[in-house]
């Protein structure tokens, strides 16, 4: 019975949106390939975000691969043309060579510069993925447990408890901004939903407040990403994004329900 | 070892300059704390060091190209074997069961501790035995 | 008995040879000497590893399928917990300075042993009791520890994990803290106070100058770990509440001194290795090492920032202060970059002669650049918020860890086996073995960036098919047991040169260093006669006077130095 309620709540985390990423990642794929071709956006195999923040930390991603393999490809390009270019060819003793000041400054200063580059990109996205908005559209209270979560939805008092052996929805409106406050019950969990590229812990003792702007309508799989003991793997959550209309009658719904 | 000074007392003040910039941009006091006694453990052994460079001549493994004269002398005193170790290692054992089953190997666990602990000292006071 | 040894570049006089003292295993048991308690470490590691590593197997072939019932779930996590802690608190550490280090200090600086010969002897036991504490675990009723190698609070108290197992987790690390402790005590006091004449600072051999440095970021990380550790204990035998809410504690402070003991920790497992090679890359390219200095203070670079970054592992807390750490934690790339460009400069223009030393570190270069890289990413806090506790971050701490301990390790076990045993080991089972792991590790952990990045946590121990986890988990697994099949050939390498030895000469490798002007293996107080020392490389000075860094002796002051 359990083993079918996890097919349930997964196959609903893989439909369309995953299938679409799944289509992406290989699409993904073959722009990697051709990344040197003009006006194309790789993945790397990273989810494009659905939500604003999210996708705002792809973008970062996707900077940061693009950095990783052009410094990558220098590093490994120098370290291929030595082991091929100077290889053993006869007992003589070569240049005793000690040091080379101008070329030390310079892979001194160039990966400083580099570095400078990506906190810059860092604090910018970061910034945007952490801002609060100080008049969010719904408020959602999340509580992680050993092994599930509670949905608390204050304004219509709306709650959604899950299990091990019923996985919880958390249900969002596209294109709104949900705040969200993260507790958790015992000990450490992580909230962590991979399509929107984010997580975080809940804390026992510790409030943590973030806000989600889904961008697109779908259902994601939610999981628990901070070990929290036996149960760890199966703390498995889904969350639905519906347009603001859907979302306005599924709160009128479940005003003042209890659902677990 | 006006080198081995320096590099101490360069580790202390670098840790001091991040603890400031630390303290004052986070207010974070545990972190603080922590990165405080990394600039001690810094600045203290680094000006034992630079008090001694300062009173004697260069040593010979200070020394660029030291005459053979410069470089005989007495390194030290060591020891080729000894049980003590060996026993205290045991002892230490032994404690660390008790401290998870609560046991009479608690007992056994400090007789060997202290026993090897004044062995080893008479032996070092005797300049070593077997 | 002692010897009083005396300073000095000829000390051949000295009766450092007669084999007096006592036999057998009683000898064993009560040496002090540096070389014999390096080897100790050494093996015992080496088993430790291989112990650790069999529990990878267990682990990967748990994850070769779906909702797999292999182990249990709470089998698998006291695995990834004593598989985690068994390499990081009694392989990775050990074998490098309680190992190579103890070994090799006081050749490279022409002293007779360490500064305190008791203190190491003692370090060794309480390493070696505190692993054999560790894997006790297993055969207590409640199972070993099963919180993860970080043992967070909460979880970590005796409410949430009860029994003797934890506590076993707890007493194993603090005897091994204490047992790093003094060997960083002993470390510093070695390089600072028995150097050889004519060994100033800057002629110290790179590894030596690196576990200095490691000796420092002990004495800076160790005791806090200790000390985080009794608190635990107190928490969970006292009634203390220094972990937990309700008595007006705090389980992010856990953290925060963990992560103080624990990042400057992965620069103490990763600096001797990088020192290692740094003395492969010169002897195996016939050249000088590239920019000495530069990487001096690079290492030096990499000791400071690492204890301004641990709370890189705590971004997702929400409690941290995100630029401060970041910037730091970005910033350490620099000095990283530094050695990798410099290890490449050592080659360039050199006459490669690629040994197993060698290929084993070029392995490592590649391993540790493709670890380093994507740490950047983890750097980045939004990066990281998107990672935390993916695949995505096991792929990368394991190709940095695997990067140095693995490959730098076996690059420098091959390079300094004819000293240690006075045996050579077999080339072409060497190279079979790294190809083998090779191949055999990008197989494993590539995957599982890509795992990471499709969204699978770590630490579970089942995924559902249609989480799409299957295949990428496949060929990790496949990679897992061929690497695995590169240690059996390790073994058989082992077996064939002790059942039939090859011997080895001095100097095999036309070394550098001053461990390789004794004799391999050498005499118990390691040197009849200290070569002068006007450079960084005297053995390659006495050898190669042509081609000297230093001022080259005249004849009659060599002959001096013999006479006397
Ligand atoms: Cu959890």
């Amino acid at each position: 019975m359990k083993r079918s309620t996890i097919k349930t709540a997964r196959a609903e985390g893989n439909s369309p949106a995953s299938r679409r990423v799944r289509w992406g990642a290989k699409l993904a794929g073959l722009a990697v390939g051709s990344v040197a071709l003009a006006g194309c956006s790789p993945a790397f195999g990273a989810y494009r975000g659905a939500t604003t923040q999210g996708r705002s930390t792809f973008h970062l991603f996707q900077g940061f691969a693009i950095t990783a393999i052009f410094v990558g490809g220098i590093t490994f390009g120098l370290l291929f043309f030595v082991l091929l270019r100077y290889r053993k060819k006869s007992d003589a003793i070569p240049k005793q060579r000690h040091s080379n000041v101008k070329i030390e400054i310079l892979y001194t200063v160039i990966p400083i510069l580099i570095v400078v580059g990506l906190f810059f990109f860092t604090v910018k996205v970061e910034n945007k993925v952490d801002a609060l908005n100080p008049s969010p559209n719904v408020k959602v209270t999340v509580t992680a447990f050993q092994w599930g979560w509670k949905f608390y939805y204050p304004a219509t008092n709306t709650t959604v408890i899950g299990s091990i052996k019923h996985y919880p929805q958390l249900v969002l409106p596209e294109g709104e901004t949900t705040a969200i406050t993260l507790v958790s019950q015992d000990v450490v969990h992580g909230f962590y939903i991979p399509a929107f590229n984010f997580s975080r812990y809940a804390l026992p003792g510790f409030v943590n407040h973030f806000d989600f702007t889904p961008t697109s309508a779908g259902t994601y799989i939610g999981r628990c990403s901070q070990l929290c003991g036996l149960y760890h793997s199966e703390m498995l959550f889904s969350v639905k994004v519906l347009s603001a209309q859907q979302f306005q009658s599924w709160t009128s719904s479940q005003a003042g329900k209890v659902t677990a | 070892m006006k080198f081995e000074h320096k590099l101490y007392l360069g580790l202390g003040v670098f840790f001091a300059v991040i603890v400031a910039i630390y303290w004052f941009w986070s207010g974070e006091s545990g972190g603080s704390t922590l990165i405080l006694a990394s600039a001690l453990l810094g600045l203290v052994p680094g000006a034992y060091l630079g008090w001694w460079a300062m009173r004697m001549k260069p040593r010979p493994e200070d020394l660029e190209d030291p005459t053979s004269e410069e470089s005989t002398g007495v390194v030290g005193a060591f020891p080729t074997y000894t049980i003590w170790p060996f026993v205290m290692g045991m002892g230490a054992f032994m404690i660390g069961l008790a401290m998870v089953f609560g046991s009479w190997t608690l007992v056994i666990g400090f007789a060997f501790a202290i026993s090897a602990a004044i062995s080893v000292t008479l032996e070092s006071k005797r300049g070593g035995a077997v | 008995m002692t010897l009083l040894e005396q300073k000095g570049e000829a000390s051949a006089h000295l009766p450092v040879e007669h084999h007096q003292g006592p036999t057998g295993y009683y000898r064993w048991l009560s040496s002090t000497d540096h070389k014999v308690i390096g080897k100790n470490y050494m093996y015992t590691s080496l088993v430790f590893m291989l112990i650790a590593g069999l529990m990878a197997m267990l682990i990967r072939t748990q994850l070769a399928s779906p909702n797999s019932t292999f182990v249990s779930q709470q089998t698998y996590n006291e695995l990834f917990t004593i598989h985690g802690s068994m390499m990081l608190y009694l392989f990775a550490g050990p074998f490098a300075f309680g190992g190579f280090a103890n070994y090799l200090i006081p050749l490279q600086i022409g002293a007779p042993d360490m500064a305190f010969p008791r203190l190491n002897a003692l370090s060794y036991w309480l390493y070696l009791t505190g692993g054999i504490t560790m894997l006790l675990g297993f055969f207590t009723a409640s199972g070993a520890a099963a919180f993860g190698w970080v043992g967070y609070a909460p979880l970590s108290s005796s409410t949430n994990s009860p029994g003797a197992g934890p506590d076993l987790w707890i007493v194993s690390i603090a005897l091994v803290g204490f047992s790093g402790i003094f060997t960083g005590v002993n470390l510093v006091t070695t390089i600072f106070y028995l150097r050889a004449p004519g060994m100033t600072m800057f002629r110290m051999p790179i590894f030596t100058w690196n576990m200095l440095v490691t000796g420092l970021l002990i004495l800076i990380a160790f005791p806090v770990l200790t000390a985080a550790l009794i608190m635990l204990y107190a928490d969970r035998h006292f009634g203390t509440h220094v972990y937990s809410v309700k008595g007006g504690g705090s389980p992010v402070l856990w953290q925060n001194l963990f992560w103080f003991f624990g990042h400057p920790e992965v620069y103490i497992l990763a600096l001797p290795f990088f020192g290692m090679v740094s003395e492969i890359f010169p002897v195996f390219s016939k050249k000088p090492i590239f920019g000495y200095k530069g990487l001096v203070f690079a290492t030096l670079a990499i000791a400071g920032l690492s204890t301004g970054v641990w709370a890189h592992h705590m971004f997702t807390t929400g409690t941290v202060l995100l630029p401060f750490f970041s910037a730091l934690s970005l910033l350490i790339a620099v000095p990283t970059g530094i050695k990798i460009f410099t290890w490449i400069g050592t080659m360039w223009g050199g006459q490669l002669d690629f040994k197993a030393p060698l290929t084993w570190a070029v392995g490592f270069i590649v391993a540790f650049t493709m670890g380093g890289i994507t740490g950047v990413f983890l750097a980045s806090p939004p990066i990281d918020f998107a990672t935390h506790d993916t695949y995505f971050v096991v792929a990368h701490f394991h190709q940095v860890l695997f990067g140095t301990t693995i490959f730098a390790g076996f690059a420098g076990f091959f390079f300094w086996f004819p000293k240690l045993t006075g045996r050579m080991y077999r080339e072409k089972l060497a190279k079979l073995q790294f190809w083998l792991v090779f191949i055999g590790f990008n197989l494993t952990f590539l995957p599982q960036y890509l795992l990471g990045l499709r969204g699978m946590p770590r630490r579970i121990a089942v995924y559902a098919t249609t989480d799409h986890f299957t295949f990428l988990n496949r060929l990790s697994t496949a990679g897992a047991y061929l690497t695995a099949i590169g240690f059996v050939v390790f073994l058989v390498n082992m077996w064939v040169s002790w059942r039939s030895p090859i011997k080895a000469p001095d100097n095999p490798w036309d070394g550098h260093a001053l461990e390789w002007a004794t004799s391999s293996p050498p005499p118990s107080h390691n040197f009849h006669k200290v070569p002068p020392i006007r450079s960084n490389r005297p053995t390659w000075d006495m050898n190669h006077p042509e081609h000297a860094d230093g001022r080259v002796m005249t004849a009659a002051e060599l002959s001096r130095e013999v006479l006397d």
